[in-house]
């Protein structure tokens, strides 16, 4: 008798458990749903929100990306910057040719470009805007140049500068140089960007939490006879808090979609000018857009930001309305 | 089921609502707190449902000391109370039904469970058939009855009302009250704040008359007529 009992209880209460456990997910299953429901029937007010919260996200997120495509555009450069080599004075044209012919046969050098005196001469001219000046020389002082531009997979400083080295090292060349200098200054700079990105992340997070506190706060205030009411008839705060929390997740959730696509139409307005700039330069540089794993993050970021905000704002005044 | 000892209910400003105050309502008693305004009536019903807690003495609800209840555990407690208020404090944006649910949903029910009792609530008020309608749509009795019906619908073991008739014409507030002897009947302890003398004439069940916050006798005769009587007499 004893034990069918003890055999009947423990299914029972496992039962138990498993109810409570479903009943536990229902209720936030109605609540994620019932806080979208509220949300989208006054869309005018929840569209500026997320748009603010949206924006505010935007803000470090295109930041970000410009990190990103910087580095991927100075890295591009540096490891097909071009090295220069000017050759001795001596050297005959034919030389200089069979010269070339020599380095394009090297494996780490993927082409070679002979730039001849009179060239040289003229380009410089065109460029530099000395051309009167440099119609009173006499003979022309350029030598012949071989503009290298090594292999791809001469990649990294470190190889570039050492196949620069040996080629300053034959016995034609007069100097070689590796023109990287404002690669690496660039670099700097994204550096600075780079950070600027994380404080402006923290400060704009700071922000958002903000924005979503204040709104959530005016939504208890508003709701504040019902608060009580619900109060009275003893709902825990855990109760009354829940749907808030949800409002502030659904805020930050669609604050982050707001700003994948505030992002993402801002990169589409930008790829046709950053194209044409590209091939102006004769690269294939594309801008790189968000990867799904930014967007989930994106998403992710703005989701977490709301609930807490919207925590902080309900652990503060949900405490001060008591039925009276 | 209730029990008050020697309470003082003092309000910032000194006035004192309850002077010493101790009264005792028995499990399954069906009870009026009467007297004028400001007699203590509400205070009583307050101090019960710990919304405020008294400066001094002891508020005993169903065995429990109120004042070892600690703030976070107040829901709990309550819910074990059925408040009954002049106003009734529906949610305007909810239907009948869903404010006749709110109890049963802060107590985590099941959904079918629910929606079952809740029809028995509504039922039992006779008001099946607008479970529906906004709070706005129905008349101030049908409010009132709503209003019963959420108190009653989780069954708690006692119910305390404030002036629950306040706002009904004489007829209505009297269905209201056999409304309240109904529940009373299947043992629920019943305590009802009001001021309407002439109503509970016509009713059954103990009266606990108050005057500044003390017992003024079972039997007292409002203080109004008592006071016209000393001049001409």
């Amino acid at each position: 008798m004893r034990a069918r009992a003890r055999k009947a209880g423990a299914p029972a209460g496992a039962r138990r458990r498993d109810t409570r456990l479903r009943g536990w997910l229902l209720r936030h299953a109605q609540n994620l749903l019932g806080t979208l429901g509220t949300l989208t029937r006054q869309p005018v007010a929840t569209l500026m929100t997320v748009a603010v919260i949206g924006i505010a996200l935007a803000l470090p997120a295109s930041l970000y990306l410009l990190v990103v495509n910087g580095r991927a555009l100075t890295g591009g450069l540096e490891s097909a910057a071009d090295v220069s080599v000017y050759l001795r004075e001596h050297v005959s044209p034919a030389a200089a040719a069979a010269l070339a012919e020599d380095l394009r046969a090297r494996a780490d050098v993927a082409a070679v470009r002979l730039i001849d005196p009179a060239e040289a001469l003229e380009e410089f001219e065109r460029r530099s805007g000395f051309g009167a000046a440099l119609d009173t020389l006499a003979v022309n002082p350029l030598p012949f140049t071989l503009v290298v531009r090594p292999a791809q997979d001469t990649a990294g400083p470190a190889a570039l500068a050492a196949l620069a080295e040996e080629l300053g090292a034959l016995p034609q060349a007069e100097l070689a140089q590796q023109d990287t200098e404002w690669v690496r200054r660039l670099d700097a700079l994204l550096d600075i960007v780079r950070r600027t990105v994380v404080l402006a992340a923290i400060v704009l997070a700071l922000g958002v939490i903000v924005i979503v506190g204040n709104t959530i706060r005016l939504d208890i205030q508003n709701r504040r006879a019902e608060i009580e009411v619900t109060k009275l008839i003893g709902a825990s705060d855990g109760f009354i808090r829940r749907p808030f929390l949800y409002s502030g997740f659904w805020y930050g959730l669609g604050g982050g979609l707001f700003a994948a696509l505030l992002v993402t139409a801002a990169l589409m307005t930008l790829s046709g000018a950053v194209g044409r700039v590209a091939g102006l330069y004769g690269s294939s540089f594309r801008l790189e857009g968000l990867g799904a794993g930014t967007v989930v993050a994106l998403l992710g970021t703005g989701a977490l930001l709301g609930w807490l905000g919207s925590w902080l704002a309900a652990a503060r005044h949900m405490r001060r309305i008591e039925p009276a | 089921m209730i029990r008050l000892d020697n309470v003082v209910k003092r309000y910032p400003g000194g006035r004192e609502a309850l002077s010493q105050l101790s009264l005792h309502v028995a499990a399954g008693e069906m009870a009026f707190l009467t007297g004028p305004s400001g007699a203590g009536k509400s205070t009583i019903l307050k101090l019960i449902a710990l919304i405020e807690r008294p400066t001094r003495g002891q508020v005993t609800v169903a065995g429990e000391n109120t004042s070892r209840v600690p703030r976070r555990r107040i829901p709990a407690f309550r819910r074990r109370i059925g408040m009954v208020f002049q106003d009734h404090k529906l949610l305007a944006d909810r239907s009948a039904f869903d404010n006749v649910a709110l109890p049963l949903v802060i107590a985590g029910v099941g959904h079918r469970e629910t929606a079952r009792r809740v029809r028995a609530a509504i039922d039992q008020v006779g008001l099946l058939g607008k479970e529906k309608f906004l709070p706005a749509l129905l008349s101030t009795g049908e409010q009132q009855r709503i209003g019963i019906a959420r108190a009653v619908v989780a069954t708690p073991p006692l119910l305390i009302a404030d002036e629950p008739t306040g706002n009904l014409d004489p007829e209505l507030s009297f269905e209201i009250m056999r409304l309240f002897r109904r529940f009373n009947e299947v043992g629920v302890t019943v305590l009802i704040a009001s001021h309407d003398l002439a109503l509970i004439e016509r009713l059954r069940g103990r009266r606990i008359g108050l005057r500044d916050g003390r017992l003024a006798g079972f039997a007292a005769p409002p203080a109004a007529s008592r006071a016209c009587a000393g001049p001409r007499a």
